[in-house]
């Protein structure tokens, strides 16, 4: 047993590299973080910025040939970036569940739903085929679906989009995981559905104390859901800290940019923030701080090195204006963005 | 008069749409009808609208998928026509009953209109050049136009979205998502049009990028005196940009007003679901009204107000009659299409949206 203080999920150093014809690419880089059981970590970012190859290594399915380069993937204290295939298939579903974004291509169109899930409970617990559903039955009870007993023996393209999340959520519960690795969990629904699917994951959390790590874009899905966040730009995590911290006092100035261009329902501004111009590609990432093109702050040392992460408000930011633990008055961060 | 009654005499409409409905048979082939005694299926995407944008104004129009919001768009610019209702766009029927006859009329009004839509992936000819992809609608209005003439008007549409003249050289493949709706905005910028459809603009794009979007819109739309009808499913977005928001439920309007009292009055119990459920950034931490139940069938859609089956206030008349759009009483210029307001029943909003002055 590890010990009580033990994080359920523990990334150190993780690196993820792309080989191509024209050199390695190099899609996360040096990306650490931890995750205690029953948190949920935010992990956000633009599109290209590694968040969902990040997942992905953690559940040992990044795409060939994609592979991770470097670093240590530790669920409750145990290695397993470097098991093999058959044994991480284990740890897959037994250990970590996923839940990804678009909940028909995650379940199977020509099996029942109760048929899937009762394969994925025998394949991971004990139980007989009587028992396989009696649990399949109360998991989807427990992720919301109604008349569960009856709908466990439809088809997925019986249900609406947002039921079949609830169905997948439930697949991804159904070997008790420690651990779910949710990419983009509500993008493909609609905002009422959305918001169900948010308090399900909540209270899942809460009462069995599953560790979440929610991949998304959506900056009030976090906001709503996480303990903490990180963000992620390039491939790094150039800020990490506790949700309110990051989200009303972000200190890099890209998450400041980020923060300031999300329009809300509750106040009213002339212009959104803008931080202008586009996430660089893997194959040109600037030298220094891969964000100092568009920093509005951005001086000398920053085209040069490229900063670590370091402690600032907070949170910590990888920033070199935030050398010493230098605070970044919000104002100042924000109004000169 | 009763359904203009918000739009003063100075600025007249620049589109109005009456009782505009528009259904789509969705039915089983003829012989299974016959062999398997299947009825006619009958899609009622678009099911009775009033509306009208005024010239300058920004309608946003919102609702959950399949409300019938991306058809009202394809109405208003002649993708699809209406099955019953007339669209006048600057005083000129331009589809439905009683459309004009006149060719060049038409050809004018449909001139002053243009299309932004969602995926700028799938709206720009990957084979054309952007030079070409932008000054085909001109093409296609004037198509004796100067060749040295369309070049130079072809590098001012790409300069006034933020683009280079030398990207006209380039293929859409070459560009990010957001510039590509930059070309997608100066492609409808190029026939000079007065009024914009913006169907679901910056959904497909990250937020920084599709901030950049809607700050270039709203530059734009103060440069050009454009009008906008924005269509999106982003509550917060369309509170950014809107003047006025419509909110779609089952291919109706049921709530329209002023973009600040809709957010912080809002009347609809629909409009107050949905505000609810939006995820924001304040974190109140206040425990939100759960949100019921789905968007029903749209092919069997509930009797009396289609929105009976999830309404806390839904009582016998609501199961039985449908609410017309009517103003709320405010005199502010709000509609709303709901028995409980009409009768006052309904409660005071349990989580009133400040709407925080800042």
């Amino acid at each position: 047993m590890p010990a009580p203080d033990t994080p359920v999920l523990d990334v150190a150093g993780l690196r993820v590299e792309f080989p191509t014809r024209r050199g390695t690419l190099t899609a996360v880089h040096d990306v650490s973080f931890t995750i205690a059981p029953g948190e949920v970590l935010g992990v956000v970012g633009e599109s290209g910025a590694g968040k969902s190859l990040t997942g992905a290594a953690i559940i040992g399915l990044i795409d060939p040939p994609g592979r991770i380069a470097g670093g240590e993937i530790r669920l409750a204290g145990r290695r397993i970036d470097n098991l093999p295939y058959d044994a991480m298939r284990t740890v897959r579903g037994r250990e970590i569940g996923a839940v990804f974004q678009d909940p028909l291509t995650s379940l199977n169109p020509l099996y029942t739903v109760g048929r899937q899930l009762i394969e994925t409970i025998r394949t991971h617990l004990p139980l007989s085929e009587a028992q396989a559903r009696a649990r399949a039955v109360g998991l989807l009870e427990e992720v919301g679906i109604p008349a569960a007993a009856r709908r466990i023996d439809h088809y997925p393209h019986q249900f609406s989009g947002g039921m079949r999340q609830r169905v997948v959520i439930a697949l991804a519960l159904a070997a008790k995981p420690k651990l779910i690795v949710a990419d983009e969990p509500t993008t493909a629904l609609d905002v009422s559905i959305q918001a169900q699917i948010i308090q399900l994951l909540k209270r899942l959390c809460r009462d069995h104390g599953t560790a979440i790590m929610l991949v998304t874009h959506d900056m009030g899905v976090i906001a709503e859901t996480a303990d903490r966040v990180a963000v992620m730009y390039a491939g790094r995590i150039v800020e990490i800290g506790p949700v309110a911290d990051v989200i009303h006092r972000p200190q890099h100035p890209y998450s400041v940019g980020l923060m300031g261009s999300i329009p809300s329902i509750v106040d009213e501004r002339e212009r959104l923030t803008q931080i202008d111009g586009a996430m660089p590609r893997l194959t040109a990432i600037p030298d220094g701080c891969a964000f100092h093109p568009r920093c509005p702050h951005a001086f000398d040392r920053c085209r040069r090195e490229r900063p670590e992460l370091m402690a600032a408000g907070g949170t910590r930011a990888a920033c070199w204006l935030r050398v010493g633990g230098a605070v970044a008055s919000a104002a100042a961060g924000v109004e000169a963005a | 008069m009763s359904a203009e009654n918000d739009t003063s005499a100075a600025a007249g409409p620049l589109l109005r749409m009456t009782g505009v409905a528009r259904y789509f048979d969705v039915s089983a082939p003829w012989l299974n009808r016959v062999l398997e005694r299947k009825e006619r299926v009958t899609l009622k995407a678009v099911d009775g609208i009033d509306v009208a944008i005024r010239k300058g104004e920004t309608l946003g129009l919102v609702g959950e998928s399949g409300c019938g919001k991306s058809t009202v768009a394809r109405l208003i610019v002649g993708l699809y026509a209406p099955t019953r209702g007339t669209i006048v766009y600057d005083g000129v029927p331009i589809a439905g009953d009683g459309a004009t006859k006149d060719a060049r009329a038409l050809r004018a009004a449909r001139r002053g209109m243009q299309m932004i839509f969602q995926d700028p992936y799938a709206s720009l000819n990957p084979r054309w050049r952007v030079a070409d992809i932008v000054a085909e609608p001109l093409r296609a209005h004037e198509p004796d136009i100067p060749r040295a003439k369309l070049a130079e008007r072809v590098v001012a549409l790409l300069e006034q979205v933020g683009l280079a003249a030398a990207d006209g050289k380039k293929y859409p493949h070459q560009f990010s998502g957001g510039q590509r709706q930059r070309i997608s905005i100066a492609r409808a910028l190029s026939t000079n049009p007065s009024f914009l459809v913006c169907d679901e603009p910056t959904s497909a794009l990250d937020v920084s990028v599709q901030a950049q979007v809607l700050n270039l819109m709203r530059d734009l739309q103060r440069r050009l005196s454009l009008t906008y009808l924005f269509i999106s499913h982003n509550l917060a977005v369309v509170h950014h940009i809107a003047d006025r928001v419509g909110v779609m439920y089952l291919g109706r309007i049921v709530e329209i007003a002023p973009t600040r009292d809709l957010f912080a009055n809002p009347q609809h119990p629909y409009t107050r679901m949905l505000l609810d459920a939006v995820p924001d950034l304040e974190m109140t931490g206040e425990a939100r009204t759960a949100v019921a139940g789905e968007v029903p069938n749209p092919l069997d859609p509930p009797a009396g107000c289609t929105f009976h089956p999830r309404c806390p206030l839904a009582d016998a008349r609501c199961r039985r009659e449908s609410p017309a759009l009517r103003p709320d009483g405010t005199g502010r210029g709000a509609q709303v299409a709901c028995h409980a307001a009409e009768e006052g029943r309904l409660p005071p909003r349990a989580v009133p949206v400040a709407v925080a002055v800042r």
